[in-house]
């Protein structure tokens, strides 16, 4: 670790570094949940999207670099994690809105699948290396060298803040984004107006399954920065949860996934400096926080403010 | 005519209706198989081959029934936890979670009497603390949707996470065996306190637990009061609270009953396979548990049938590296696929007019005409 000589200064550097690093996931998972949820849809099979993505990028990096060269061939490998998350996400989407199949376990099915077709295809290339995103020295201020190596941030994680007043401009102001939100709240109405109730859910699920794509890419292009069979630990399903923390919201996903990611980053920070008799359940805080505030805000009488009106109801 | 009278009687169903719940899910899977079949092929097997194995490694001989049905038993409890509380109209996916709290249950007591009273009490114990420890567990997620209108499978999901985090803080700190050093792991349960194989098998005992739960929570659901306000409540909550029906109650009731289930099946994989606590309970028996529900359309017999089928095709896994050089995935790969297939089947109820009611009636009047 980086932090080792810094003593207790290493504790906050720690987690600054992790959330830079931990978040990019979440981030990108979490405004593809939020784009599909909005439209009324839950796709919980966005776990098996991260390790297909984290493979399938993985993969054309490490074969594309040969071809076209070390610097292009890891954002091939992201528009390949992209295009692969679409393809399980239009599986969902056509079979989630089929009349009686149940999303959630449609969604269970494709962590199965997609973590199956991530392996299956993936085995070849746990041992080569594969050339990596570049990373942005957002330390270069500073003379000590740890600082400069904690803190690197990821362009997918620029995309991803890029891509959240994008999205919320996106649901507020644009035909498209009114059609989403008509669909996700009001089925009836959007059928009235003449909406295709299918295809905008299609839409809604692929084009966030290509989100989630691209956050399995930033696991094995960027952090971890391998490809293993274990690389995504839950980020795809905590993704679901976050959503609900965010109320919804693509500004609320960025702020709860640099929480999520900090939240990651606080027991190997303490660890760092030797508190380590309760690192795994430190690991467990992003849960129990998400749980906290559903207690907290649910109330039995109404439903949570924000949720799109037929999320979890059968169409 | 006497016959489906008499079917009609045993199921409650038309016997075309039966035929229907039998046949869509049969198609499903030989559609399964068909996709996979063509997947194989691309990756250069020869499919026929790999239907062979997956068969013979699955179903094919005594031996290779006893691998199955040692997988399928923890499945059988697991899928319980989602069919029981499916019933009463709640989505619970907290199966992973309430295990491993019922494996910790059962090694915390297991550990604390074992060796000082008979294996059979402590056993007793074992299973009492891990039905009590999962039961709550899930009740937590109940509790939650009743009194907070929290999203049940959401809490459910945030609970497996946080029973994970508990099991590895506890296993690397406080219960420790310092002794044994290949992954931390607990102490290891007395000998006396080992669920033992049934005569003349390698099967443990955990099978029946299994078989026994399921008709228990079929008998409960289909033919007791209890289960019928369940189900009243599960098909319109408004209409169970005018007719005075406990919702709340019921509510935490079938939580608890579900969560014991799988708590269950915690103790079941500790005392008969692990013998000691390590991360290697959470295998995912408990998210499998959760497709056999959904595929078994929560009805706690088919569950039976649905684990038997799920536990052959995990027994089949190292068979196709070995002799068709396919990854360790494919089975996950065909696993996925089935399941997809299954619940697309779903959709096709009522599709077939031969499948359906009123032409039997017809058929009747004409036969007794």
């Amino acid at each position: 670790m980086a932090t080792e000589a810094l003593g207790w200064w290493g504790v906050p550097l720690g987690i600054l570094a992790g959330t830079l690093r931990g978040s990019v996931p979440f981030l990108l998972v979490s405004l593809g949940e939020c784009l599909t949820e909005k439209s009324g849809k839950i796709n919980l099979g966005l776990e098996g999207t991260l390790l297909i993505g984290a493979m399938s990028a993985y993969a054309i990096s490490y074969l594309s670099s040969g071809i076209v060269g070390p610097t292009l061939a890891p954002w091939l490998g992201v528009l390949a994690a992209g295009l692969a998350g679409m393809g399980l996400g239009a599986i969902h989407g056509w079979l989630s809105q089929q009349p009686r199949v149940n999303d959630v376990a449609v969604g269970i099915a494709m962590i199965i699948f997609g973590g199956g077709l991530a392996n299956f295809f993936g085995k070849p290339f746990i041992q080569p290396q594969a050339p990596q995103l570049p990373t942005l020295p957002a330390g270069g201020w500073s003379s000590l060298p740890q600082v400069q190596s904690a803190l690197q941030v990821s362009p997918l994680f620029l995309l991803g803040v890029a891509i959240v007043p994008l999205m919320s401009w996106f649901f507020k102001s644009t035909r498209w984004g009114l059609y989403v939100r008509a669909v996700g709240d009001s089925p009836d109405a959007a059928r009235a107006m003449g909406i295709s109730i299918f295809w905008v859910r299609m839409a809604a699920i692929v084009g966030g399954s290509f989100l989630a794509g691209i956050g399995g890419a930033s696991l094995s292009l960027f952090y971890p920065g391998v490809w293993t069979e274990r690389i995504s630990s839950g980020q795809g399903l905590m993704a679901v949860a976050l959503v609900i923390f965010a109320r919804w919201q693509p500004w609320q996903c960025l702020w709860a996934s640099l929480l999520f990611g900090g939240a990651q980053a606080l027991g190997p920070a303490f660890q760092s400096v030797g508190i380590d008799s309760y690192y795994y359940l430190f690991n467990a805080a992003p849960y129990i926080l998400t749980l906290v505030i559903m207690i907290i805000t649910c109330s039995p009488k109404r439903t949570l403010a924000g949720a799109p009106g037929a999320l979890g109801k059968d169409s | 005519m006497q016959l489906t009278a008499i079917w009609r009687r045993f199921t409650r169903q038309s016997l075309r209706a039966s035929l229907e719940s039998i046949a869509l899910p049969a198609g499903a899977v030989l559609a399964a198989l068909m996709i996979f079949g063509v997947f194989c092929a691309l990756a250069g097997a020869n499919p026929l081959a790999v239907y062979g194995s997956i068969y013979r490694a699955a179903f094919g001989s005594w031996s290779a029934w006893q691998n199955t049905l040692i997988r399928a038993s923890p499945l059988m409890l697991t899928a319980l936890c989602t069919a029981l509380p499916a019933r009463l109209g709640l989505v619970i996916i907290g199966n992973e979670g309430a295990l491993v709290v019922g494996g910790l249950a059962a090694v915390s007591v297991g550990l604390g009497l074992g060796g000082s009273l008979p294996g059979g009490l402590v056993l007793l114990a074992m299973a009492l603390g891990s039905l009590v420890a999962g039961g709550l567990w899930i009740m937590v997620a109940g509790a939650l949707r009743h009194y907070r209108g929290v999203n049940e499978t959401i809490s459910s999901l945030l609970l497996n996470y946080i029973a994970i985090a508990l099991l590895n803080h506890l296993v690397q700190g406080p219960m420790r065996d310092p002794a044994f050093v290949s992954k931390p792991s607990s102490f290891e349960i007395d000998p006396s306190a080992w669920l033992g194989t049934l005569p003349a098998t390698r099967v443990h005992w955990g099978l029946i637990y299994g078989l026994v739960a399921s008709v228990l929570a079929y008998v409960l659901i289909q033919r007791t009061t209890f289960g019928f306000a369940a189900r009243t409540a599960g098909g319109n909550v408004r209409a169970a609270r005018i007719a005075g029906l406990p919702v709340g109650k019921l509510t935490l009731a079938v939580c608890f009953l579900a969560g014991s289930c799988a708590g269950l099946a915690g103790m079941v994989e500790v005392a008969a396979v692990q013998k000691r606590l390590n991360e290697s309970i959470v295998s995912n028996y408990g998210y499998a548990g959760i497709l056999v529900a959904f595929v078994a359309r929560h009805n706690p017999l088919a569950t039976v049938l649905v684990s038997v089928l799920l536990g052959g095709i995990l027994a089949s896994g190292g068979i196709l590296q070995r002799s068709h050089n396919l990854p360790d995935a494919t089975v996950l790969v065909f696993q996925g696929i089935v399941f997809l297939c299954v619940l697309y089947s779903e959709s096709l109820y009522g599709r077939f007019p031969i499948f359906q009611e009123r032409e039997v009636q017809t058929e009747g009047a004409a036969v007794a005409g």
